[in-house]
């Protein structure tokens, strides 16, 4: 196995390591130590070194090459198939995942624009505490509507008779009704006092006026009706006029 | 001693030129690489050891290197590329560090 240039006291020591290390006297004769690597690195110039030497030079080469070249694209123009395909794999469901998050971002965002449409329920909201208002006396009201002026010459007008002129109106869809300067509620009551009628504890004295919000159409009818309000008034002696407003102030309120 | 001038030689190259290594030698570099590191291990154990033939050096290196790739091919064509490769890298790191291992014996007694 001795190449042609193999030091002179090489040639005997074809063992291997693991029988150099049992025989003793081979193995002193073998080079060791820094004189063993200093005779290693003797250059020979045989064609057989001279061919090692350029297979280590393109062994350094390709390295270098190699070195470099993952420096420069570390991920996917060295990976193979496979590899290529586990990626791809990963991206998308990482994408996937991405896409997840998204929606859910999406409907986040989604429900504080409702939130912020919150402004609009809050319009809303006063909007029908308007209406409650107007409905509960609290606030003044304009609109167009009636006004039922019952006059009493003979003195024949009864609390019930003003009772029911009230509830037809609410029946024919008022909204706000105003008699005299009381306001009317849901609790408004009628009693027969001396010289007038008592409403929610106040002596209103003829003539009576109604003004009524709501639709004038149809409430005008709802009093016209034969043998309605408007009928028994006449019959118990009083005096009924219906005129239809396109703007009736109610400006009486009850305290909440 | 013409082996390591050739290997800083082939360094200094390799830095100066920048090479690119082209697409199809890609997967199979690396492995080569290994394999010729394994190579020259072996060269250097068989030198201190005195049983070092130039020949065999060269026969050696060339054919591990070209074997390594081919097993890489196979692996690739066979679907089990990435596994192979790592068995490959697996097998030539151990025997590089049988080798390295015998060196030092050789060189240090320890």
């Amino acid at each position: 196995m001795s190449g042609p240039g193999q030091t002179p006291e090489a040639p005997g020591d074809t063992t291997g390591e693991s029988s150099s290390a049992s025989a003793v006297p081979d193995h002193a004769e073998a080079p060791r130590g820094v004189a063993g690597l200093l005779d290693v690195l003797r250059p020979r110039a045989t064609w057989g070194q001279l061919a090692g030497g350029l297979l280590c030079l393109v062994l350094g080469f390709a390295v270098v090459a190699q070195v470099q070249s993952t420096k420069r694209d570390t991920t996917f123009a060295t990976a193979r198939q496979d590899e290529l395909v586990g990626i791809l794999s990963d991206l998308g469901q990482r994408s996937e995942r991405l896409r997840g998050d998204l929606r859910d971002l999406e409907e986040t965002k989604a429900g504080l624009q409702q939130d912020a449409e919150g402004e609009a329920a809050l319009k809303e909201a006063r909007e029908r505490a308007t209406a409650y208002g107007l409905l509960a006396g609290t606030l003044p009201a304009e609109g167009p509507g009636i006004e039922l002026l019952i006059g009493d010459p003979k003195g024949g007008v009864r609390a019930s008779h003003l009772l029911d002129a009230l509830q037809e109106l609410r029946d024919a869809g008022a909204e706000v009704i105003q008699i005299n300067e009381v306001r009317a509620g849901v609790d408004t009551y009628f009693l027969d006092e001396r010289g007038g009628v008592l409403v929610n504890g106040r002596l209103l004295r003829p003539p009576y006026r109604f003004l009524a919000i709501g639709d004038p159409h149809t409430m005008t009818t709802a009093l016209g009706i034969p043998g309605g309000v408007a009928k028994t008034l006449e019959g118990a002696g009083a005096t009924v006029s219906i005129t239809p407003r396109a703007r009736i102030a109610v400006r009486a309120v009850r305290s909440p | 001693m013409i082996a390591l001038i050739g290997l800083a030689i082939g360094l200094a190259l390799g830095l100066l030129l920048e090479p690119t290594v082209p697409l199809w030698l890609q997967p199979y570099l690396p492995i080569a690489i290994v394999a010729a590191l394994d190579a020259l291990v072996g060269g250097g154990r068989a030198r201190l050891e005195g049983i070092f033939d130039e020949k065999v050096f060269v026969v050696s290196f060339v054919g591990n290197a070209v074997i390594a790739a081919l097993i890489v091919f196979l692996g690739d064509q066979l679907g089990v590329g990435s596994q192979l490769s790592t068995g490959v890298v697996v097998v030539l790191g151990i025997r590089i560090f049988s080798n390295a291992a015998a060196i030092r014996r050789k060189l240090f007694g320890a």
